[in-house]
């Protein structure tokens, strides 16, 4: 016979077990990892940080997003093309919300939209053309242009360096140049502000009201399910600390994982190292059109003669694995690949020809002032051998060591080299960021309002005009390769190659997207 | 004593007054600018103008401080130019980090190098002595660095007993506070013993000769007492200047070891603040490690009579 306490102790006990069951069945599930970077900047559009667009990924979406084909499929809203390319009617999904509660509506895209275009470089050209952007009713949004924008979707729906990410109207209407404070969007994970700490981590939670596509994920288009409950990046300044991390379990994922640590992880059976992505960085020298010796045409081109990229790559990454010569402006393996012009910087350099037409453009032995930063390991390399094959062609080198903070600064100077201005410096592209002539900002020959180096160019100008107005993607095509000719005739900038970091994951993270940017929906977490 | 500590705290105002100036011009005269790090890379110079503006970046220098200075008077040190977090809960969520790092590496290297100095100098000139101080010379010539690394190395790499990386605050637990504490502790002490223990044992090799210790023994103490009560109270002034100075020291700056161990602590965002020229945050950390400098100094000064009755304020 069972004593009533003693039945009443197994009972007890009995609901505590399945309660502790449930509980696990119900423990959340979190991915940590370390990132390429630190978060800081949290407004997506006032900065073109990677990591900014990578965070905006997790808490906001997009109107149209480019699928795993490159091609422009339907996100927020299904859309339209009036007959004569001029008018792009989008109709948003039923049943999107913001994480603060309230419904998306098409007020709140003309507001993204409109703040986004003053600030991209793509936007701002897509907005020269726009006749009306107006919210015909709350779903639809209609866009009206003045003339034909042949890259209006490959703009509106790129992935780098500023997508437009939709944002409450009364957060959008902040001026592009200030940052905003409230971070709500409409995407698939909540951003948790009482756990952002810059330089610690940021957390991210499952928004359960996210309705995904129907569509398998695929890119950054299809559905976005969330199969984890939280996802924390940690910030890591030490990499052999974030591998320890991986190793131990403590995290889950690095982003970025620096390659002479990859034979620490060999033969443990839980890590996986691999390319997430075929798409990787494109590293390039720019150098300053207003001063001499870069101010003559002539000069320039024995410049990019002098230099070879398989030194510089290899000084970057070591193992080749990693990197690639690409004499393309537009990056290898995108629609617009295309090598003309460059093709001593990929088969080892010509510094003959270099020291030849040196001599012919009455090259005075002007120092040539490189920037160098060395405070960034992805940066420090390619000055120190571009200067030895620009030496190696006959040019007088002043490489001048300084912290990237200094270089930002030193390089807005239009001053002389000599009063503290620059001739010369490097700095690195994702792929995406510089794929077409709309988006890619060396191409800007607008003098002082190009990027830095200033190139005052009406021709290449001309051309990014024959490119968006042109009507088929053959047109399309032929116009990027008349401007990466004469790109690289006028030396607008010095491509010195491809390279990529592999990311390094525990095995227990799953399906993850093969995106260059990194994004969290879809995948899984096995418990260990 | 209350009109010496009432003097000592008014002394500190223009001290702190002169740091937050040159502090303030010194930032300002170094080549970087932050509107360059929130635009990202390929901002064009007009939009970098536009931000500079927006941050209030072009305002005069003088406008600037008084700003700053006006929000400092009310309790208000800004907010990050970078992140836009308020710099007084950057700072919060750092010095738990820090103090916790900081006290737990102090604890461990009173309780290792007192004894060791102690012990060094009782025995002095036998292998005891040898063995104390060459672990010294060791303790100051090994980076700090290495001794993370190592550590590392063996305890969560090799025998997986404690967690590589990161912080868990004691509210979460003593044995979660611990596990993570530990390692890092122990790398910062290395170089606190080595010092303490060399100071210890001078201080003590002084006071061993003094003439009372002699009538001490003559009368019959014993050696415990006689070392650590007789010799090592007289013998406490200058140590406890230094595990002072060395307090102070390891909450404001002890970035290599943060890095290794992962550790959100003051010293990180500090040169972070300085990589990014992040001015808020850089002129508050400085302010806090001069504030901390001066009150760590007084708390010295002031504890000098518990070991010395001849010091009187």
């Amino acid at each position: 016979m069972n004593h009533p306490v003693t039945l009443s102790l197994r009972t007890g006990l009995l609901a505590s077990a399945l309660a502790l069951a449930a509980g696990g069945a119900l423990a959340q599930t979190t991915v940590n990892a370390v990132m390429h970077s630190d978060l800081r900047v949290l407004d997506p559009v006032i900065t073109t940080a990677h990591i900014t667009r990578d965070h905006a990924y997790m808490i906001y979406d997009v109107l149209i997003a480019q699928d795993a084909q490159g091609e422009m499929q339907p996100q927020m809203a299904d859309f339209t093309v009036s007959d004569d390319g001029l008018t792009y009617t989008f109709t948003l999904r039923e049943g999107l919300t913001f994480h603060d509660g309230a419904p998306v509506t098409a007020a709140d895209v003309v507001a993204s939209l409109t703040r986004w275009g003053k600030r991209d470089t793509g936007g701002q050209l897509l907005m020269d053309v726009t006749a009306s952007l107006t919210a015909q009713d709350d779903r639809t949004v209609v866009w009206t242009l003045s003339e034909p924008f042949s890259a209006f979707l490959a703009t509106v729906g790129k992935p780098s360096a500023v997508p437009p990410f939709i944002m409450p109207a009364r957060i959008a209407a902040t001026p592009p140049d200030q940052a905003i404070e409230e971070h709500i969007g409409s995407g698939p994970f909540r951003f948790v502000s009482e756990e952002f700490q810059p330089g610690v981590g940021v957390t991210y939670e499952k928004f359960a009201e996210y309705i995904p596509r129907d569509e398998p994920a695929s890119g950054y288009a299809g559905g976005k399910v969330v199969n984890v409950d939280r996802v924390r990046w940690m910030t890591m300044a030490d990499s052999m600390t974030a591998v320890n991390a991986l190793q131990s379990g403590d995290i889950d994922l690095i982003e970025s994982m620096p390659v002479d640590l990859i034979p620490l992880t060999e033969g443990d059976d839980a890590v996986l190292v691999e390319l997430r992505s075929p798409f990787g960085f494109q590293t390039m020298g720019r150098m300053n059109f207003k001063h001499p010796p870069f101010d003559n045409p002539q000069i320039r081109r024995a410049a990019m003669m002098a230099m070879s990229q398989e030194p510089v790559l290899a000084a970057l990454m070591g193992d080749p694995q990693y990197y690639k010569t690409c004499g393309a402006i537009f990056g290898c393996g995108t629609p617009y690949e295309n090598t003309t012009g460059t093709e001593t910087l990929t088969a080892g350099g010509d510094p003959e020809g270099a020291r030849a037409l040196l001599e012919e453009a009455g090259y005075d032995g002007t120092p040539v002032v490189l920037m160098q930063p060395t405070d960034g390991p992805t940066l420090r390399a390619q000055p120190v051998v571009a200067a030895e094959q620009l030496r190696a062609a006959g040019f007088t080198v002043d490489m001048q060591p300084m912290d990237w903070q200094t270089l930002v600064t030193r390089r807005a100077s239009q001053a002389a080299p000599a009063d503290g201005g620059w001739n010369m410096f490097f700095t690195n592209w994702e792929i995406s960021e510089i794929a077409n002539p709309v988006i890619n900002v060396m191409l800007n020959g607008r003098g002082d309002q190009a990027w830095f180096g200033w190139p005052d160019d009406p021709k290449i100008e001309e051309l990014k005009q024959q490119y968006i107005a042109a009507k088929t993607p053959e047109e399309q095509k032929a116009a990027a390769e008349a401007i990466q000719a004469h790109a690289m005739e006028t030396v607008s900038y010095v491509p010195l190659g491809e390279y990529q970091f592999p990311q390094a994951r525990r095995t227990v993270l799953t399906d993850m997207l093969p995106t260059p940017v990194p994004v969290f929906w879809n995948l899984t977490k096995t418990e260990e | 004593m209350t009109s010496y500590l009432i003097r000592r705290i008014l002394s500190v105002i223009p001290v702190l007054f002169l740091v937050s100036i040159f502090v303030f011009l010194l930032l300002r005269l170094t080549p970087g600018d932050p509107a360059a790090i929130i635009a990202g890379d390929n901002a064009t110079p007009e939009t970098l103008a536009r931000i500079r503006e927006a941050m209030g970046l072009n305002e005069p220098l003088l406008t600037q401080y008084v700003k700053w200075m006006g929000g400092i008077l009310q309790g208000d040190f800004g907010r990050s130019l970078i992140s836009g977090v308020p710099v007084l809960d950057m700072v919060a969520g750092r010095i738990g980090p820090s103090i916790s790092l900081a006290v737990m590496t102090i604890v461990i290297t009173i309780l290792v190098a007192i004894p060791m100095g102690v012990i060094a100098a009782w025995k002095h000139r036998s292998w005891v002595d040898h063995l104390v101080m060459s672990f010294s010379v060791l303790g100051f010539s090994v980076p700090v660095f290495l001794v993370g690394y190592v550590l590392l190395l063996v305890f969560s790499v090799k025998l997986a007993w404690l967690p590589p990386q990161g912080y868990r605050p004691l509210t979460d637990g003593l044995g979660p506070f611990l596990e993570r504490a530990i390692l890092p502790s122990l790398t910062l002490a290395s170089i606190y013993i080595a010092l303490i223990a060399r100071m210890t044992r001078a201080a003590m090799l002084d006071v061993l000769n003094e003439d009372y210790i002699r009538t001490a023994r003559a009368k019959g103490v014993g050696e415990r007492r006689l070392l650590f009560v007789h010799a090592l109270k007289n013998a406490a002034v200058p140590i406890v200047t230094i595990v002072g100075a060395g307090f102070a020291l390891l909450i404001s700056g002890v970035v290599v070891t943060e890095t290794i161990f992962n550790i959100p602590g003051i010293g990180r965002l500090t040169v972070d603040a300085v990589l990014a020229r992040d001015y808020p945050v850089i002129q508050a950390l400085i302010l806090l490690t001069a504030t901390l400098y001066v009150a760590v100094n007084l708390l010295i000064d002031l504890s000098y009579p518990l070991f010395d009755p001849r010091i009187r304020y």
